[in-house]
Protein backbone atom coordinates (compact mmCIF):
# COMPACT_ATOMS: atom_id res chain seq x y z
CA UNK A 1 0.00 0.00 0.00
CA UNK A 2 2.74 2.44 0.75
CA UNK A 3 4.90 1.81 -2.01
CA UNK A 4 1.70 2.34 -3.74
CA UNK A 5 1.30 5.45 -2.64
CA UNK A 6 5.45 6.78 -1.92
CA UNK A 7 6.30 7.12 -5.12
CA UNK A 8 3.53 9.43 -6.40
CA UNK A 9 4.79 11.68 -3.54
CA UNK A 10 8.71 11.49 -4.26
CA UNK A 11 10.15 10.53 -7.40
CA UNK A 12 13.07 8.19 -6.54
CA UNK A 13 16.71 9.32 -6.28
CA UNK A 14 19.86 7.59 -5.64
CA UNK A 15 21.31 10.65 -3.18
CA UNK A 16 20.23 9.77 0.09
CA UNK A 17 19.17 11.90 3.28
CA UNK A 18 15.85 13.05 1.94
CA UNK A 19 14.09 11.68 4.82
CA UNK A 20 16.31 13.26 7.66
CA UNK A 21 16.50 16.77 5.63
CA UNK A 22 13.17 17.04 5.01
CA UNK A 23 11.92 15.96 8.46
CA UNK A 24 14.12 18.15 10.13
CA UNK A 25 13.30 21.03 7.73
CA UNK A 26 9.53 20.38 8.32
CA UNK A 27 9.77 19.73 12.12
CA UNK A 28 12.07 23.25 12.15
CA UNK A 29 9.42 25.24 10.11
CA UNK A 30 7.06 23.90 12.35
CA UNK A 31 8.21 24.89 15.75
CA UNK A 32 9.81 28.03 14.45
CA UNK A 33 7.28 29.86 12.19
CA UNK A 34 4.05 27.53 12.05
CA UNK A 35 2.69 26.52 15.38
CA UNK A 36 3.49 30.51 16.49
CA UNK A 37 1.72 32.02 13.32
CA UNK A 38 -1.45 29.51 14.44
CA UNK A 39 -1.74 30.33 17.76
CA UNK A 40 -2.03 33.48 17.09
CA UNK A 41 -4.99 33.05 14.82
CA UNK A 42 -6.39 30.18 17.13
CA UNK A 43 -6.09 32.84 19.50
CA UNK A 44 -7.77 35.33 16.81
CA UNK A 45 -10.82 32.80 16.16
CA UNK A 46 -10.93 32.48 20.04
CA UNK A 47 -12.79 35.79 20.57
CA UNK A 48 -15.56 34.66 17.89
CA UNK A 49 -16.49 36.82 14.97
CA UNK A 50 -18.53 39.88 16.95
CA UNK A 51 -15.59 40.76 19.07
CA UNK A 52 -12.78 40.78 16.51
CA UNK A 53 -14.63 43.23 14.34
CA UNK A 54 -15.40 45.22 16.64
CA UNK A 55 -11.42 45.32 18.13
CA UNK A 56 -10.56 45.21 14.53
CA UNK A 57 -13.07 48.66 13.69
CA UNK A 58 -12.31 50.40 16.76
CA UNK A 59 -11.42 54.19 15.85
CA UNK A 60 -8.53 53.51 17.17
CA UNK A 61 -7.17 50.58 15.60
CA UNK A 62 -9.00 51.90 12.12
CA UNK A 63 -7.18 55.15 12.28
CA UNK A 64 -3.68 53.16 13.47
CA UNK A 65 -3.73 50.68 10.08
CA UNK A 66 -5.15 54.00 7.99
CA UNK A 67 -1.71 55.92 8.82
CA UNK A 68 0.21 52.29 8.37
CA UNK A 69 -1.69 51.63 5.19
CA UNK A 70 -1.49 55.75 3.50
CA UNK A 71 2.06 56.18 4.76
CA UNK A 72 3.32 53.09 2.85
CA UNK A 73 1.33 54.10 -0.09
CA UNK A 74 3.00 57.44 -0.16
CA UNK A 75 6.38 55.74 0.47
CA UNK A 76 6.04 53.13 -1.66
CA UNK A 77 5.34 55.35 -4.77
CA UNK A 78 8.22 58.09 -3.57
CA UNK A 79 10.30 54.34 -3.94
CA UNK A 80 9.20 53.23 -7.02
CA UNK A 81 9.93 56.92 -8.95
CA UNK A 82 13.20 57.75 -7.32
CA UNK A 83 14.13 53.75 -7.13
CA UNK A 84 13.44 53.75 -11.26
CA UNK A 85 15.45 56.60 -11.60
CA UNK A 86 18.56 54.91 -9.53
CA UNK A 87 18.08 51.80 -11.12
CA UNK A 88 18.41 53.26 -14.56
CA UNK A 89 21.16 55.11 -14.07
CA UNK A 90 23.02 51.91 -12.55
CA UNK A 91 22.34 50.24 -15.46
CA UNK A 92 22.78 52.42 -18.00
CA UNK A 93 25.30 54.78 -17.69
CA UNK A 94 28.96 55.24 -16.27
CA UNK A 95 29.92 57.62 -13.53
CA UNK A 96 32.41 58.04 -11.04
CA UNK A 97 31.19 56.53 -7.78
CA UNK A 98 28.34 54.50 -9.21
CA UNK A 99 30.14 51.55 -8.12
CA UNK A 100 29.44 53.10 -4.57
CA UNK A 101 25.72 53.81 -4.94
CA UNK A 102 25.56 50.36 -6.08
CA UNK A 103 26.56 48.46 -2.88
CA UNK A 104 24.94 51.63 -0.96
CA UNK A 105 21.56 50.94 -1.94
CA UNK A 106 21.23 47.86 0.13
CA UNK A 107 21.93 50.01 2.90
CA UNK A 108 18.34 49.74 4.67
CA UNK A 109 18.83 45.72 4.74
CA UNK A 110 21.97 45.98 6.51
CA UNK A 111 21.58 48.96 8.82
CA UNK A 112 19.61 47.56 11.96
CA UNK A 113 16.29 49.71 12.05
CA UNK A 114 16.12 51.41 15.49
CA UNK A 115 19.87 53.11 14.02
CA UNK A 116 18.11 54.19 11.04
CA UNK A 117 15.03 55.46 13.18
CA UNK A 118 17.34 57.31 15.46
CA UNK A 119 19.11 58.95 12.88
CA UNK A 120 16.68 60.01 10.48
CA UNK A 121 15.13 61.66 13.73
CA UNK A 122 18.29 63.63 14.66
CA UNK A 123 18.31 64.57 10.75
CA UNK A 124 14.51 66.14 10.75
CA UNK A 125 14.27 67.31 14.10
CA UNK A 126 14.04 71.22 15.06
CA UNK A 127 17.77 71.01 15.58
CA UNK A 128 19.21 69.12 13.03
CA UNK A 129 20.68 69.47 9.68
CA UNK A 130 17.43 69.36 7.87
CA UNK A 131 15.18 70.01 10.44
CA UNK A 132 16.57 73.20 11.40
CA UNK A 133 17.02 74.33 7.52
CA UNK A 134 12.75 73.71 6.58
CA UNK A 135 11.18 74.37 10.39
CA UNK A 136 11.54 77.70 9.95
CA UNK A 137 9.55 77.78 6.46
CA UNK A 138 6.82 76.07 8.58
CA UNK A 139 7.62 72.14 7.23
CA UNK A 140 7.39 70.01 10.31
CA UNK A 141 9.28 66.62 9.02
CA UNK A 142 9.93 65.03 12.37
CA UNK A 143 6.88 63.63 14.93
CA UNK A 144 4.20 63.65 11.71
CA UNK A 145 3.40 61.44 9.33
CA UNK A 146 5.56 62.88 7.19
CA UNK A 147 8.36 61.45 9.39
CA UNK A 148 6.77 58.32 9.01
CA UNK A 149 6.99 58.73 5.45
CA UNK A 150 10.36 59.44 5.26
CA UNK A 151 11.19 56.51 7.41
CA UNK A 152 8.97 53.89 5.56
CA UNK A 153 11.23 55.47 2.29
CA UNK A 154 14.72 54.71 3.59
CA UNK A 155 13.01 51.27 4.34
CA UNK A 156 11.54 50.44 1.36
CA UNK A 157 13.94 51.73 -0.74
CA UNK A 158 16.38 48.56 -2.04
CA UNK A 159 13.41 46.55 -2.92
CA UNK A 160 12.17 48.98 -5.82
CA UNK A 161 15.85 49.58 -6.99
CA UNK A 162 16.87 45.86 -6.61
CA UNK A 163 13.64 44.47 -8.47
CA UNK A 164 14.18 46.86 -11.51
CA UNK A 165 18.03 46.42 -12.24
CA UNK A 166 18.24 43.04 -13.12
CA UNK A 167 15.43 43.41 -15.65
CA UNK A 168 16.54 46.91 -17.59
CA UNK A 169 20.08 44.43 -17.06
CA UNK A 170 18.66 42.27 -19.59
CA UNK A 171 16.97 44.27 -21.75
CA UNK A 172 17.72 43.76 -25.44
CA UNK A 173 19.38 46.42 -27.00
CA UNK A 174 18.29 45.52 -30.30
CA UNK A 175 14.95 46.12 -29.83
CA UNK A 176 15.75 49.56 -28.74
CA UNK A 177 17.76 49.78 -31.75
CA UNK A 178 15.17 48.04 -34.18
CA UNK A 179 12.77 50.94 -32.54
CA UNK A 180 14.78 53.79 -33.47
CA UNK A 181 16.04 52.63 -37.27
CA UNK A 182 11.95 52.86 -37.18
CA UNK A 183 11.98 55.86 -36.89
CA UNK A 184 11.16 56.16 -33.18
CA UNK A 185 12.23 59.15 -30.81
CA UNK A 186 14.02 58.63 -27.97
CA UNK A 187 10.71 58.81 -25.76
CA UNK A 188 8.82 56.89 -27.59
CA UNK A 189 11.33 54.17 -27.44
CA UNK A 190 11.05 54.63 -23.64
CA UNK A 191 7.57 54.70 -23.43
CA UNK A 192 6.36 51.88 -25.93
CA UNK A 193 9.60 49.61 -25.90
CA UNK A 194 11.25 49.78 -22.14
CA UNK A 195 8.70 50.66 -19.81
CA UNK A 196 6.49 47.88 -21.00
CA UNK A 197 8.59 45.29 -20.55
CA UNK A 198 9.52 46.91 -16.55
CA UNK A 199 6.09 47.44 -15.69
CA UNK A 200 5.77 43.92 -13.89
CA UNK A 201 9.52 44.82 -12.27
CA UNK A 202 7.98 48.23 -10.98
CA UNK A 203 4.98 46.57 -9.57
CA UNK A 204 6.74 44.07 -8.01
CA UNK A 205 9.12 46.88 -6.29
CA UNK A 206 6.40 48.80 -5.62
CA UNK A 207 4.36 45.41 -3.83
CA UNK A 208 7.64 44.27 -1.88
CA UNK A 209 8.32 48.18 -0.43
CA UNK A 210 4.33 48.77 0.66
CA UNK A 211 4.79 45.27 2.64
CA UNK A 212 7.93 45.86 4.29
CA UNK A 213 6.74 49.12 5.31
CA UNK A 214 3.27 47.97 6.50
CA UNK A 215 4.85 46.13 9.16
CA UNK A 216 7.95 48.64 9.99
CA UNK A 217 8.62 49.51 13.38
CA UNK A 218 12.02 50.10 14.33
CA UNK A 219 12.86 53.26 11.97
CA UNK A 220 9.22 54.86 12.20
CA UNK A 221 8.75 54.85 15.95
CA UNK A 222 11.44 56.92 16.79
CA UNK A 223 11.09 59.88 14.15
CA UNK A 224 6.49 59.29 14.80
CA UNK A 225 6.90 60.65 17.99
CA UNK A 226 4.31 59.54 20.65
CA UNK A 227 1.39 61.19 18.97
CA UNK A 228 -2.52 59.54 18.53
CA UNK A 229 -2.45 60.88 15.16
CA UNK A 230 1.10 59.79 14.04
CA UNK A 231 0.12 56.07 16.09
CA UNK A 232 0.89 53.26 13.27
CA UNK A 233 -0.03 49.60 13.50
CA UNK A 234 2.80 47.91 14.84
CA UNK A 235 3.01 50.69 17.44
CA UNK A 236 -0.67 49.94 18.45
CA UNK A 237 0.46 46.37 19.02
CA UNK A 238 3.33 46.92 21.08
CA UNK A 239 0.72 49.56 23.11
CA UNK A 240 -1.75 46.74 24.14
CA UNK A 241 0.54 44.44 24.81
CA UNK A 242 2.02 46.74 27.14
CA UNK A 243 -1.56 47.08 28.91
CA UNK A 244 -1.76 43.21 28.53
CA UNK A 245 -4.56 43.64 26.00
CA UNK A 246 -3.73 40.83 24.28
CA UNK A 247 -7.04 40.06 22.39
CA UNK A 248 -6.81 43.44 20.82
CA UNK A 249 -3.28 42.99 20.16
CA UNK A 250 -4.34 39.73 18.48
CA UNK A 251 -6.50 41.18 16.05
CA UNK A 252 -4.35 44.17 14.82
CA UNK A 253 -2.36 41.64 14.87
CA UNK A 254 -4.48 39.28 12.15
CA UNK A 255 -6.05 42.27 10.37
CA UNK A 256 -1.99 42.95 8.96
CA UNK A 257 -1.22 39.40 8.52
CA UNK A 258 -4.48 39.84 6.11
CA UNK A 259 -3.29 43.05 4.71
CA UNK A 260 0.26 41.33 4.29
CA UNK A 261 -1.34 38.26 2.46
CA UNK A 262 -3.30 40.16 0.34
CA UNK A 263 0.25 42.14 -0.94
CA UNK A 264 1.72 38.59 -1.02
CA UNK A 265 -0.97 36.95 -3.00
CA UNK A 266 -0.86 40.49 -5.56
CA UNK A 267 2.77 39.79 -6.36
CA UNK A 268 2.56 36.43 -6.98
CA UNK A 269 -0.10 37.38 -9.49
CA UNK A 270 1.62 39.78 -10.91
CA UNK A 271 4.80 37.42 -11.74
CA UNK A 272 2.09 34.84 -12.93
CA UNK A 273 0.88 37.58 -15.29
CA UNK A 274 4.46 38.61 -16.88
CA UNK A 275 5.57 35.53 -17.31
CA UNK A 276 2.50 34.97 -19.42
CA UNK A 277 3.10 37.99 -20.96
CA UNK A 278 7.03 38.35 -21.26
CA UNK A 279 8.18 34.86 -21.51
CA UNK A 280 9.94 35.19 -18.21
CA UNK A 281 9.08 36.54 -15.24
CA UNK B 1 44.16 57.24 -45.64
CA UNK B 2 41.31 58.36 -44.66
CA UNK B 3 39.56 55.44 -44.00
CA UNK B 4 42.23 54.07 -41.92
CA UNK B 5 41.11 56.37 -39.65
CA UNK B 6 37.23 56.13 -38.17
CA UNK B 7 35.42 59.30 -37.53
CA UNK B 8 36.28 60.41 -33.84
CA UNK B 9 32.30 61.00 -33.18
CA UNK B 10 30.41 58.33 -34.72
CA UNK B 11 26.57 58.86 -35.49
CA UNK B 12 24.73 59.45 -31.64
CA UNK B 13 24.03 56.11 -30.16
CA UNK B 14 20.15 55.73 -30.22
CA UNK B 15 20.15 53.32 -27.13
CA UNK B 16 21.03 56.15 -24.88
CA UNK B 17 20.13 59.51 -24.04
CA UNK B 18 21.20 63.20 -24.63
CA UNK B 19 23.81 64.29 -22.47
CA UNK B 20 21.56 66.94 -20.15
CA UNK B 21 19.06 64.06 -20.01
CA UNK B 22 21.99 61.61 -18.78
CA UNK B 23 23.10 64.50 -16.13
CA UNK B 24 19.88 65.49 -14.86
CA UNK B 25 19.00 61.29 -13.86
CA UNK B 26 22.20 61.12 -12.93
CA UNK B 27 22.17 64.16 -10.23
CA UNK B 28 18.83 63.03 -9.11
CA UNK B 29 19.99 59.58 -8.44
CA UNK B 30 22.88 60.93 -6.60
CA UNK B 31 20.90 63.63 -4.63
CA UNK B 32 18.34 61.13 -3.73
CA UNK B 33 21.10 58.51 -2.58
CA UNK B 34 22.84 60.71 -0.54
CA UNK B 35 19.71 62.64 1.15
CA UNK B 36 18.11 59.46 2.01
CA UNK B 37 20.86 57.06 2.28
CA UNK B 38 23.88 58.54 3.24
CA UNK B 39 23.18 61.55 5.40
CA UNK B 40 21.46 59.19 8.32
CA UNK B 41 24.90 57.24 8.30
CA UNK B 42 26.86 60.48 8.68
CA UNK B 43 24.73 61.60 11.25
CA UNK B 44 25.33 58.33 13.57
CA UNK B 45 28.76 58.68 13.67
CA UNK B 46 29.14 62.70 14.07
CA UNK B 47 26.46 62.42 16.90
CA UNK B 48 28.31 59.61 18.17
CA UNK B 49 31.21 61.50 18.21
CA UNK B 50 29.72 64.75 19.50
CA UNK B 51 31.67 64.67 22.94
CA UNK B 52 34.72 63.81 21.75
CA UNK B 53 36.52 60.29 21.53
CA UNK B 54 36.56 59.92 25.19
CA UNK B 55 33.03 60.72 25.95
CA UNK B 56 32.53 58.17 23.12
CA UNK B 57 34.75 54.74 24.66
CA UNK B 58 33.18 55.83 28.10
CA UNK B 59 29.97 55.10 26.92
CA UNK B 60 30.52 51.71 25.20
CA UNK B 61 32.23 51.16 28.28
CA UNK B 62 29.41 51.42 30.44
CA UNK B 63 27.79 47.83 31.89
CA UNK B 64 24.74 48.77 30.65
CA UNK B 65 26.17 49.16 27.28
CA UNK B 66 28.75 46.38 27.62
CA UNK B 67 25.95 44.23 28.88
CA UNK B 68 23.87 44.90 25.71
CA UNK B 69 27.20 43.86 23.74
CA UNK B 70 27.21 40.94 25.47
CA UNK B 71 24.05 39.51 25.01
CA UNK B 72 23.61 40.35 21.28
CA UNK B 73 26.72 38.59 20.92
CA UNK B 74 24.75 35.57 22.17
CA UNK B 75 21.95 35.84 20.59
CA UNK B 76 23.29 35.97 17.76
CA UNK B 77 25.76 33.40 18.17
CA UNK B 78 23.24 30.65 18.87
CA UNK B 79 20.38 32.17 16.26
CA UNK B 80 22.69 32.65 13.02
CA UNK B 81 24.03 28.65 13.38
CA UNK B 82 20.63 27.47 13.90
CA UNK B 83 19.68 28.53 10.79
CA UNK B 84 22.61 27.48 8.47
CA UNK B 85 21.68 24.04 10.10
CA UNK B 86 17.87 24.60 8.83
CA UNK B 87 19.29 26.13 5.53
CA UNK B 88 21.62 23.49 4.90
CA UNK B 89 18.86 20.67 5.71
CA UNK B 90 16.24 22.63 3.41
CA UNK B 91 17.88 23.57 0.62
CA UNK B 92 19.46 19.77 0.32
CA UNK B 93 15.65 18.29 0.32
CA UNK B 94 14.31 20.68 -1.85
CA UNK B 95 17.11 21.28 -4.79
CA UNK B 96 18.69 17.63 -4.72
CA UNK B 97 15.02 15.66 -4.29
CA UNK B 98 11.65 16.31 -6.66
CA UNK B 99 8.53 15.66 -3.98
CA UNK B 100 5.27 16.54 -3.73
CA UNK B 101 4.60 19.72 -2.07
CA UNK B 102 7.90 21.08 -3.19
CA UNK B 103 6.84 24.76 -3.99
CA UNK B 104 4.38 24.89 -1.25
CA UNK B 105 7.19 24.29 0.97
CA UNK B 106 9.75 27.22 -0.25
CA UNK B 107 6.97 29.70 -0.25
CA UNK B 108 6.40 28.72 3.24
CA UNK B 109 10.13 28.87 4.06
CA UNK B 110 9.94 33.08 3.18
CA UNK B 111 6.79 33.49 5.16
CA UNK B 112 8.58 35.36 8.29
CA UNK B 113 9.62 37.69 5.54
CA UNK B 114 6.11 38.93 4.91
CA UNK B 115 5.30 39.30 8.31
CA UNK B 116 5.26 42.33 10.27
CA UNK B 117 8.52 42.26 12.95
CA UNK B 118 6.14 43.14 15.62
CA UNK B 119 3.91 40.11 15.22
CA UNK B 120 7.02 38.18 15.01
CA UNK B 121 7.04 38.84 18.29
CA UNK B 122 3.39 38.89 19.42
CA UNK B 123 3.07 35.15 18.31
CA UNK B 124 5.82 34.03 21.00
CA UNK B 125 4.23 36.15 24.02
CA UNK B 126 0.85 34.28 22.60
CA UNK B 127 2.17 31.04 23.08
CA UNK B 128 4.89 31.35 26.55
CA UNK B 129 3.88 34.64 27.49
CA UNK B 130 2.12 34.96 31.12
CA UNK B 131 -1.53 34.92 29.48
CA UNK B 132 -0.04 32.45 26.55
CA UNK B 133 -1.36 29.30 26.00
CA UNK B 134 1.77 27.53 28.28
CA UNK B 135 1.87 30.48 30.07
CA UNK B 136 0.82 28.37 32.77
CA UNK B 137 3.06 25.03 32.59
CA UNK B 138 5.82 27.76 32.04
CA UNK B 139 5.22 29.37 35.63
CA UNK B 140 4.60 26.02 37.52
CA UNK B 141 7.41 24.83 36.29
CA UNK B 142 9.56 28.04 36.81
CA UNK B 143 10.78 28.21 32.89
CA UNK B 144 11.41 31.77 31.77
CA UNK B 145 10.83 32.51 27.76
CA UNK B 146 9.26 35.68 27.73
CA UNK B 147 11.25 38.85 29.12
CA UNK B 148 14.38 36.53 28.96
CA UNK B 149 16.92 34.73 26.62
CA UNK B 150 15.10 32.19 24.84
CA UNK B 151 12.18 34.64 23.98
CA UNK B 152 14.69 36.98 22.58
CA UNK B 153 16.73 33.85 20.39
CA UNK B 154 13.07 32.39 19.17
CA UNK B 155 12.08 35.75 18.07
CA UNK B 156 15.53 36.35 16.30
CA UNK B 157 15.09 33.06 14.91
CA UNK B 158 12.17 33.86 13.17
CA UNK B 159 12.50 37.23 11.98
CA UNK B 160 16.28 35.86 10.45
CA UNK B 161 14.73 32.30 9.37
CA UNK B 162 14.72 32.17 5.62
CA UNK B 163 18.31 34.11 5.08
CA UNK B 164 19.97 31.23 4.60
CA UNK B 165 18.01 28.66 3.20
CA UNK B 166 17.03 31.65 0.09
CA UNK B 167 20.46 31.93 -0.74
CA UNK B 168 21.64 28.02 -1.04
CA UNK B 169 18.32 26.60 -2.73
CA UNK B 170 18.54 28.56 -5.86
CA UNK B 171 21.51 27.72 -6.12
CA UNK B 172 21.35 24.05 -5.26
CA UNK B 173 18.55 23.77 -7.18
CA UNK B 174 20.99 24.93 -10.42
CA UNK B 175 23.65 22.90 -9.55
CA UNK B 176 21.83 19.43 -10.31
CA UNK B 177 22.40 16.51 -8.55
CA UNK B 178 24.73 14.97 -11.13
CA UNK B 179 27.92 15.52 -8.77
CA UNK B 180 26.40 13.84 -5.79
CA UNK B 181 25.12 11.12 -7.83
CA UNK B 182 28.25 10.66 -9.06
CA UNK B 183 29.87 10.56 -5.67
CA UNK B 184 26.91 8.24 -4.33
CA UNK B 185 27.47 5.46 -7.28
CA UNK B 186 31.77 5.47 -6.40
CA UNK B 187 30.67 4.66 -2.79
CA UNK B 188 30.79 7.71 -0.88
CA UNK B 189 28.29 8.13 2.27
CA UNK B 190 25.55 10.77 2.23
CA UNK B 191 27.77 12.51 4.70
CA UNK B 192 30.64 12.33 3.02
CA UNK B 193 28.90 13.20 0.01
CA UNK B 194 27.64 16.45 1.41
CA UNK B 195 30.95 17.52 3.22
CA UNK B 196 33.24 16.72 0.21
CA UNK B 197 30.88 17.36 -2.72
CA UNK B 198 27.67 19.57 -2.02
CA UNK B 199 29.30 22.24 0.70
CA UNK B 200 32.46 23.06 -1.45
CA UNK B 201 29.78 23.81 -4.09
CA UNK B 202 28.06 26.10 -2.45
CA UNK B 203 30.48 27.77 0.26
CA UNK B 204 30.30 31.34 -1.19
CA UNK B 205 26.31 31.21 -1.17
CA UNK B 206 26.45 30.25 2.36
CA UNK B 207 28.58 32.39 3.98
CA UNK B 208 26.92 35.13 1.74
CA UNK B 209 23.30 33.74 3.27
CA UNK B 210 25.33 33.67 6.94
CA UNK B 211 26.56 37.52 6.62
CA UNK B 212 23.02 39.00 5.73
CA UNK B 213 21.65 36.58 8.79
CA UNK B 214 23.85 37.79 11.02
CA UNK B 215 23.46 41.68 10.23
CA UNK B 216 19.96 41.11 10.42
CA UNK B 217 20.16 38.66 13.75
CA UNK B 218 21.95 41.59 15.55
CA UNK B 219 19.81 44.10 14.34
CA UNK B 220 16.41 43.16 15.04
CA UNK B 221 14.99 45.43 16.76
CA UNK B 222 10.92 45.37 16.46
CA UNK B 223 10.58 41.54 16.95
CA UNK B 224 13.06 41.19 20.03
CA UNK B 225 11.83 44.18 21.68
CA UNK B 226 8.08 42.78 22.04
CA UNK B 227 9.57 39.82 23.88
CA UNK B 228 12.39 41.05 25.68
CA UNK B 229 10.66 43.35 28.35
CA UNK B 230 14.24 45.66 28.24
CA UNK B 231 15.27 44.90 31.63
CA UNK B 232 18.26 47.14 31.66
CA UNK B 233 21.38 45.12 32.01
CA UNK B 234 19.80 41.50 31.61
CA UNK B 235 17.60 41.25 28.51
CA UNK B 236 18.24 44.18 26.32
CA UNK B 237 20.38 43.92 22.94
CA UNK B 238 22.01 46.99 21.38
CA UNK B 239 19.33 48.10 19.63
CA UNK B 240 17.39 48.14 22.48
CA UNK B 241 20.06 49.64 24.79
CA UNK B 242 20.23 52.53 22.13
CA UNK B 243 16.34 52.67 22.22
CA UNK B 244 16.77 53.35 25.99
CA UNK B 245 19.80 55.91 26.33
CA UNK B 246 17.98 57.86 23.29
CA UNK B 247 14.33 58.10 25.16
CA UNK B 248 16.73 59.11 28.05
CA UNK B 249 18.00 62.05 25.97
CA UNK B 250 21.07 60.18 26.38
CA UNK B 251 22.01 61.11 22.67
CA UNK B 252 25.65 60.61 22.39
CA UNK B 253 25.39 57.80 24.63
CA UNK B 254 22.60 55.97 22.48
CA UNK B 255 24.66 56.91 19.45
CA UNK B 256 28.19 55.71 20.09
CA UNK B 257 26.30 52.62 20.60
CA UNK B 258 24.56 52.89 17.35
CA UNK B 259 27.65 53.71 15.56
CA UNK B 260 29.27 49.82 16.36
CA UNK B 261 25.80 48.97 14.89
CA UNK B 262 26.26 51.16 12.16
CA UNK B 263 30.00 49.39 11.35
CA UNK B 264 28.44 46.18 11.56
CA UNK B 265 26.64 47.39 8.61
CA UNK B 266 29.15 48.68 6.78
CA UNK B 267 31.61 45.89 7.16
CA UNK B 268 28.54 43.44 6.10
CA UNK B 269 27.83 45.59 2.78
CA UNK B 270 31.66 45.24 2.10
CA UNK B 271 32.00 41.83 2.35
CA UNK B 272 28.73 41.49 0.58
CA UNK B 273 30.07 43.48 -2.69
CA UNK B 274 33.27 41.87 -2.24
CA UNK B 275 31.73 38.41 -2.57
CA UNK B 276 29.49 39.73 -5.59
CA UNK B 277 32.82 40.56 -7.34
CA UNK B 278 34.47 37.69 -6.44
CA UNK B 279 32.33 34.80 -6.80
CA UNK B 280 28.92 36.57 -7.98
CA UNK B 281 28.35 33.13 -10.54
CA UNK B 282 29.26 30.79 -7.34
CA UNK B 283 26.64 32.82 -4.91
CA UNK B 284 23.44 33.05 -7.28
CA UNK B 285 24.44 30.71 -10.00
CA UNK B 286 25.95 31.14 -13.92
CA UNK B 287 22.61 32.99 -14.91
CA UNK B 288 22.26 35.65 -11.78
CA UNK B 289 23.73 39.08 -12.70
Amino acid sequence: MTRAIFPALKRPSAIPGFGLALGFTLTYLSLIVLIPLAALVLRSAALGPAEFWQLVTSPRTLNALRVSFVCSLIAASINVVFGFVMAWVLVRYRFPGRRFVDAVVDLPFALPTAVAGIALTALYSRNGWIGSLIEPNGIRIAYTQAGIVVALTFIGLPFAVRTVQPVLEDIRRDLEEAAATLGASRAQTFLRVILPALVPAILTGFALALARAIGEYGSVIFIAGGRRDTEFAPLLIITRLEEFNYSAATAIGVAMLVISFIILLTINLIQAWSRRRFGSG
Amino acid sequence: MAEATPPKHSARDVTTEGPVVRVVLIAIALAFAALVLILPLIVVFTEAFDGGLGTYFASLSQPDARSAIRLTLIVAAISVPANVVFGLAASWAIAKFEFWGKSFLTTLIDLPFSVSPVISGLVYVLLFGAQGIFGGWLDAHDIDIIFALPGIILATIFVTFPFVARELIPLMQEQGTEEEEAAVSLGASGWKTFLFVTLPNVKWALLYGVLLCNARAMGEFGAVSVVSGKIRGMTNTMPLQVEILYNEYNSTAAFALASLLALLALLTLALKTVLEWRFGDRITGANGH
